[in-house]
């Protein structure tokens, strides 16, 4: 599902140079559920955002199932964003002025999907959520798990294979927490790879398989089906 | 994304930031309905203007002496022999000079022209009341006038003239027709003149000489050859070419429609960069809107809006704010030339190209000064955008 090999990556800003990754090589098999572990600054976000194709890496290279990604075009990229991958982000990067169905409903229109199955399916997967009766609310007139619980909607609404969450539980209370956690396990059993990133051990516990980053390194791997 | 998807997204953004969209659409509102207002009314003038030239008479041709030495002018005879030339319909010359005309104890300075039964058909002059000059007024030297309205006016404040006997210069004449109005042209006043019969006029003005010859020609076609001929008459009469001068009503339509044409575009021309100043604060808002929306571009293209997407999203919206702005000038240019009007003499004319130009115009000022901050948008990195504020 997910190579990479000799990742690294390079940020230069105002002469100073930062090492994020130094050399990351990683498989994630199909239907697995890993968590990134590792504490803040470690570049686990650095890692998520060359996974999830936002952004390339300075050195490496990078498979996904089974395409070279750094062939691939900005509009290749966009498109394989769009249809094989869900982000959820810890600021939940909802789009302030729309309602939460059209947010939803989103990733579709850059799909070409006509408005009508659009609605039905962005519908659906609100529903899945447990947000029915959220559908026509604005991000600000929603708490911090529901606004979490819409983005995953949004990720899943283009039933994508890969969804990718950077500290989903990071801006909530334990109980909303719980109930992301929850869903991300659900979609898992439903045959959905999941790349969870978190500096929680305990969140990261739920998961079938811990890879441990540590200063642009991986440190650690336990519970993975290679391992 | 389709078009009629993007307008969707374009119209959700403009309408949730209404205040800033209309600001924005102000620009384009004012140098539409300027554009619009200013044009129309310039063409209005040109066509009234056209009119007015075309109504001095059709295919008519003036030819005005103003002599060499002691040839000052031509005879009657040497005038009317010109009614003979080919092309020509009809000749009007007229003797005139200004006069103190008299009724009663009302008195009116005023132009007398002394002429021939072909006046009217040739300056194109309705009767409004009697009759005009005929030829035996012209054979008997009959002391007979035909009023202007303007005089009508003054002398007999709205009392019928027919009949009423008036003093030219001292000299008495029997009215026998009014002139119907025709309001004022090149020239001055169409309505404020007497005519008498030429005969008559010579003796009164103790000048026997026609300084202004009014030609009619068949067709507008043969208006040229008139022309040449006439002016090879003058010359051979003459020997001078300032001591003649031939006016023909195309030539002048065509310097008046030049001279208002320009009038025209230069209004539009000042309107038309009021609209480049809308076009730039369109541009201006959509960089402020791309800025401010860094984040929520960020966030779409981690959705998987292509750059071809996020470009047609910002330059529709920039296009539909200045098409709506150049729709509502238009509205607003349309109602304003409609008043006006209405409530002054001022013609306007509101043609369609004006109201085509108009709303391609502002199309393309919206998505010309849209191009920009769209690419912009477009090509933002996204996590960079995702990072912002
Ligand atoms: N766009 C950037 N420009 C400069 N430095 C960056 C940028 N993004 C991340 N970094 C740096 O790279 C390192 C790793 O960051 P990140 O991947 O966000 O860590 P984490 O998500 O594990 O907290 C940090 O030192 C951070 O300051
Ligand atoms: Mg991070």
């Amino acid at each position: 599902m997910i190579r990479v090999e000799g990742l690294t990556k390079v940020y230069r800003m105002d002469g100073v140079t930062v090492e994020a990754l130094r050399g990351v090589d990683l498989t994630v098999a199909p239907r697995e559920f890993v968590a990134v572990i590792g504490p803040s600054g470690s570049g686990k976000s650095t890692l998520m955002n060359i996974i999830g194709c936002l952004d390339v890496p300075t050195t490496g290279k990078y498979w996904l199932n089974g395409r070279e990604v750094s062939l691939l075009s900005d509009n290749q990229l966009a498109e394989v964003r769009n249809r094989q991958i869900g982000f959820v982000f810890q600021s939940f990067n909802l789009l302030p002025r729309l309602s939460a169905l059209e947010n939803v409903e989103r990733p579709l229109i850059y799909r070409g999907v006509g408005r009508k199955e659009r609605l039905e399916r962005a519908r659906a997967a609100l529903e899945r959520v447990g947000l029915e009766g959220r559908m026509l609310h604005k991000p600000t007139q929603l708490s911090g798990g529901q606004q979490q619980r819409v983005a995953i909607a949004r990720a899943l609404v283009g039933d994508p294979v890969l969804i990718l969450a950077d500290e989903p539980t990071g801006s909530l209370d334990s109980a909303s927490g719980r109930d992301v956690m929850s869903l991300l396990k659900e979609l898992h059993a439903q045959g959905r790879t999941i790349m969870l990133i978190t500096h929680e051990p305990e969140v990261a516990r739920q998961a079938q398989r811990q890879v441990r980053i540590h200063d642009g390194r991986l440190v650690g791997d336990e519970g993975g089906k290679a391992s | 994304m389709n078009l009629l998807q993007a307008m969707r997204l374009a119209l959700g953004a403009i309408w949730s930031n209404k205040l800033r969209s209309f600001l924005t659409m102000l620009g384009v509102i004012i140098g539409v309905f300027a554009v619009v207002a200013l044009v129309s009314l310039g063409q209005g003038a040109t066509s009234r203007v056209t009119e007015q030239v075309q109504g001095m008479g059709s295919n008519l041709i003036t030819l005005y002496i103003r002599g060499r030495g002691p040839l000052s002018s031509l005879t009657y005879d040497e005038a009317m022999d010109l009614a003979a030339r080919s092309g020509v319909r009809a000749v009007a010359p007229v003797v005139n000079g200004q006069v103190t005309v008299k009724y009663g104890n009302q008195s009116a300075s005023t132009t007398l022209e002394g002429t021939t039964p072909d006046y009217p058909s040739v300056r194109s002059y309705n009767i409004e009341w009697g009759r005009f000059l005929a030829p035996v007024d012209i054979q008997n030297r009959q002391k007979v006038a035909v009023l202007g309205a303007d005089v009508v006016e003054t002398l007999f404040a709205g009392t019928n003239p027919l009949g009423r006997e008036i003093r030219i210069d001292g000299t008495a004449f029997t009215v026998v027709g009014v002139l119907e109005k025709k309001g004022t042209s090149m020239g001055g006043s169409n309505d404020d003149k007497v005519i008498i019969p030429v005969s008559t006029a010579q003796r009164l003005l103790r000048d026997a000489g026609v300084r202004t010859v009014y030609i009619q020609a068949e067709s507008p076609e043969a208006v040229n050859q008139v022309v040449a001929g006439l002016e090879a008459v003058m010359q051979r009469r003459f020997r001078d070419e300032d001591a003649y001068r031939v006016f023909n009503q195309a030539e002048i339509l065509d310097t008046v429609s030049q001279v208002t044409g320009t009038l025209t575009l230069m209004l539009g021309g000042i309107a038309g960069i009021s609209l480049l100043v809308g076009g730039i604060g369109i541009m201006n808002i959509m960089l402020v809107s791309v800025t401010e929306r860094t984040r929520e571009i960020g966030i779409t293209k981690a959705l998987g809006a292509k750059k071809r997407d996020i470009l047609w999203q910002f330059l529709v919206e920039s296009a539909v704010i200045s098409s709506l702005g150049g729709l509502v000038g238009l509205l607003l240019g349309y109602g304003l030339v409609r008043t006006i009007s209405k409530f002054t003499g001022l013609t306007a004319v509101f043609s369609p190209q004006v109201v085509a130009v108009a709303v391609l115009f502002s199309l393309f000022v919206g998505v010309f000064f849209g191009i920009y901050p769209a690419n912009k948008a477009a090509n933002l990195n996204p996590i960079e955008a995702l990072r912002a504020e």
